[in-house]
């Protein structure tokens, strides 16, 4: 039934045509002109804002989508300039960058590190996209920074909270605005000790990634240093919807403070199903039962409704803020979508307009002299208030905010309440600190 | 030639000559124009094309031989993506080991799995595949962190040992992955007026490697071997009868198609060097399943198209977005714009698997043997047609003799 009829022709002919395949790539590798991966040469500049669409952070992403949106819009010179105006950097002429019209393309993390990799990549290769930004979570955030930086093109992180983003898992392409777990742990440990007391037993439910491990190791360090005991941490898978197995055994475990590491959609459950067991009914040990959601954003609050009031947290910018610039972004967010912005929208409008910015002074697209713009830049008119884009890590340091879920909202958006502006001497750390060693920033990658 | 018959030589030829030419088959439009959005003509898709044909091949050699339906097959991709991952971290820049140690854990892993799964046949072997897969994805993403990175994903990093090549390159960064020093993202770009086609060496070496997969997986369908699997999917109890017992031949069905997926696994990862966890989870058993049947089960070429179908709407069709539909509509009037924006927007953009899913029905329903049947039936036509000219020649000239 099988035919063995292998001629000496037959091989010869073949053993030809494989060679020729072989062969073929290699005619193809002679390098192209361009002295950086994506060099525009039109009157166009491509930039792919990658952000998850669907998953447990799809409510992220669409408000860091409508953001970008915004900043292309101000960039180029339509609506009413938003935070170009405020912003300490007069490089920008609200012509698009470099003269060059801004055009954007936009892409699905599916909040997965897979997913995400394959859209940035064909934002790459087929869009000719120069810098990647977005992300809603830091698993993605590090491995679309990984590919980035092998491609070397500039990757401005959006929201991304984990210490590895710029500690163990740093590159030299990549750049981040949004604060991190250590500075929340910083900036929330001598709140909660002047609320709480400094003699608490807490249980830590953590998101099972990157993100979730960081952030306990920062509040358990910040807390324990204060006096608190760990009671016990238990890891969550990110894509769960359901924590009441979880919840169940906190009630017997003796401890008095529940901390939830969790983001987005997991945060909003995880909440619900807690104030649904009655946690914050209980006394324990003689005190109130307390819960303290460590990484807090409005998007969240508002999907949790009446179970945030009185939580306490941490958030990288709120639009509550009474500076400047932080009403002016709130005015051109508001009168294009008619709802104030994110936290995450923030990050991700003020990471645009660095690139651009940085791009200006650079003068060129070129990945190194954008990071060599960027580190190190000094800025203010952000929304942040003065601003340092360390050298050594690629991370912004700023005021962090302490925020709690209010008693009486007065409107849909308005669930929180600003406790405390930690002022950014407080939150800063030496960029070898134990928590953010192992890596290694390497140098700038223009690709090509 | 090579041991093929006339028309499996010229599906081998045909295969081979539209993954070979793909940079321009797939770039029908030139760069700037507004049909450019559905150009799939660029090395990440073109890779995933053949890459998922890989995997979608050797699933095909259970699932169309044997009838036996995994549901489980992610597992063995994943696997292998890991293993890939780990000799870059360990070993070198070099995708050949790789991809050998891919193949090797993923047929050992298969072995496994299909020595107790195999045990049961229908529905029960698929839910122990699909139990089995859940759990190596679990493993994954939660209790081997230590090996796999969990959620993260598996990455390379500076500080890896790499113990047979470089480390870090000259310039400080993670070296790229390569064959013998030819790197598997070197694209050369060739631009022929407006149109641009980019030639990537990665997707050269896949392509190659597909062909080969494809060769493998004609032989195993015309030999013996295939046989004694169809004779399986046909009646297994009545082979038993006849004295063969069919668990060898289930396994080796089993562990070839592992070690295809684990191919695939290894291949994706030599491409870009990353591991995630998703990649084992259900859904992308799943995608297989359906790559499979839309294409057509048990046919050479069916996995293949169904393959490229699905992943040309899964890259293509979800990055249209609305300002790309109102750019195609800005000719009409405000009001129809609009209008037939918002008909359009639930079916592009996030919505690909709406219209991936009434696609999928409407081939299940209307064409059970998949894309191959529709182009049969195409051809069928055409040879109607003739067939009938030739009937009437042969009807004019009877009377003349």
């Amino acid at each position: 039934m099988t035919r063995t009829n292998f001629t000496r022709r037959g091989v010869l002919r073949t053993g030809a045509v494989a060679g020729a395949g072989v062969a073929l790539p290699t005619i193809f590798t002679a390098s192209s002109a361009a002295a950086y991966t994506n060099e525009p040469t039109g009157g166009t500049v491509t930039l792919g804002f990658n952000v998850p669409q669907t998953g447990p952070y799809a409510d992220e992403g669409a408000d860091e989508l409508r953001a970008y949106e915004l900043a292309v819009e101000h960039l180029n010179g339509g609506g009413d300039g938003g935070l170009l105006n405020t912003f300490s950097s007069k490089a920008l002429k609200g012509n698009g960058i470099l003269g060059k019209k801004i055009e954007y393309v936009t892409g699905d993390t599916q909040t997965k590190s897979d997913a995400a990799r394959a859209s940035a990549r064909s934002m790459i290769e087929k869009d000719g996209a120069i810098m990647i930004t977005g992300g809603s979570s830091s698993g993605v955030a590090v491995a679309v920074q990984d590919l980035c930086q092998s491609a070397g093109v500039i990757f401005m992180a959006g929201l991304t909270h984990s210490n590895d983003t710029t500690g163990k898992d740093k590159k030299a392409n990549g750049f981040r605005h949004f604060f991190n777990a250590y500075m929340s742990g910083a900036a929330l440990a001598p709140v909660l000790a002047a609320q709480y007391g400094t003699d608490r037993k807490a249980y830590h439910l953590t998101a099972d990634y990157t993100w979730g491990w960081t952030q306990e190791e920062s509040i358990v360090a910040a807390t324990e240093a204060l006096g608190w005991e760990t009671v016990n941490t238990v890891l969550t898978p990110l894509a769960a919807t359901d924590f009441s197995s979880y919840i169940a055994p906190v009630l017997n475990s003796g401890a008095d403070v529940l901390v939830l590491n969790h983001y987005g959609g997991n945060m909003v459950n995880s909440l619900t199903n807690a104030v649904q067991f009655g946690l914050r009914e209980k006394i324990i040990n003689n005190k109130n039962f307390e819960i303290v959601v460590p990484l807090y954003s409005r998007l969240m609050a508002r999907g949790a409704g009446e179970n945030v009031k009185g939580i306490l947290g941490s958030t990288n910018w709120h639009w509550s803020l009474q500076d400047e610039a932080s009403k002016a972004f709130v005015k051109s967010f508001g009168t294009k979508y008619g709802f104030p912005p994110s936290q995450a929208a923030q990050t991700c409008y003020a990471q645009t307009l660095l690139y651009a910015d940085a791009c200006e002074r650079a003068g060129t697209f070129n990945p190194c002299g954008i990071a060599e713009a960027l580190e190190g830049f000094e800025f203010d008119g952000l929304g942040n208030g003065p601003t340092l884009y360390r050298a050594e890590d690629h991370q912004c340091f700023k005021d962090v905010l302490v925020v709690r879920g209010k008693e009486n909202p007065t409107s849909e958006f308005d669930v929180l309440e600003v406790v405390e502006v930690t002022p950014r001497a407080q939150v800063e750390y030496a960029h070898d600190h134990p928590m953010f060693a192992g890596g290694n920033l390497g140098s700038c990658n223009p690709g090509a | 030639m090579l041991g093929l018959n006339n028309k499996d030589t010229l599906l081998l030829i045909i295969v081979a000559a539209i993954t070979l030419l793909a940079p321009f088959i797939l770039n029908p439009f030139p760069t700037q124009s507004a049909m450019a959005q559905f150009n799939a003509g660029y090395p990440d898709l073109m890779q995933r094309f053949v890459i998922f044909g890989i995997f979608a091949i050797g699933f095909n050699i259970l699932f169309g031989l044997t009838g036996y339906l995994s549901f489980g097959h992610a597992a063995f991709l994943g696997v292998g993506s890991y293993s890939a991952v780990w000799m870059f971290k360990l070993l070198s820049m070099n995708v050949i080991p790789a991809i050998l140690l891919a193949m090797l854990i993923s047929g050992l892993f298969a072995v496994l799995i299909g020595f107790v799964s195999l045990r049961r046949s229908g529905i029960y072997f698929s839910i122990l595949t699909l139990a089995f897969a859940q759990m190596s994805f679990n493993l994954a993403y939660s209790v081997l962190t230590p090996i796999t990175n969990g959620e993260t994903g598996l990455q390379l990093t500076l500080n890896d040992p790499r113990i047979l090549g470089q480390v870090t390159t000259a310039e400080g960064s993670i070296p790229v992955t390569s064959l013998f020093g030819l790197e598997m993202r070197s694209t050369y770009e060739m631009i022929f007026g407006p149109w641009s086609f980019q030639f990537n060496a990665g997707y050269y070496l896949c392509a190659i490697i597909m062909l080969l997969s494809f060769y493998i997986a004609i032989r195993i369908f015309r030999s013996p071997f295939g046989m004694m699997l169809r004779a399986i999917k046909s009646n297994q109890t009545r082979m038993s009868y006849t004295g063969l017992n069919p668990r060898p031949y289930t396994l080796a069905a089993f562990v070839i198609s592992g070690m295809y997926a684990g191919l695939a696994g290894g291949l994706m990862a030599s491409m870009d060097p990353l591991a995630g966890a998703e990649r084992m989870q259900w859904t992308a058993s799943g995608e297989v399943v359906l790559m499979t049947i839309l294409g057509g089960a048990g046919t050479l070429i069916g996995p293949i198209l169904g393959a490229g179908f699905i992943k040309y709407f899964e890259n293509i069709f979800s990055k249209i977005n609305d300002n790309i539909l109102h750019s195609w509509f800005a000719f009409m009037p405000d009001g129809f714009e609009n209008a037939l924006v918002a008909i359009v927007h639930p079916f592009v953009g996030k919505g690909w698997h709406l219209t991936l899913g009434i696609l999928f029905m409407l081939v299940v329903v209307f064409l059970p043997g998949g894309l191959v049947e529709a182009g049969q039936r195409v051809a069928k036509l055409f040879r109607r047609r003739k067939s009938e000219k030739t009937s009437d020649e042969s009807a004019q000239s009877k009377p003349a003799e």
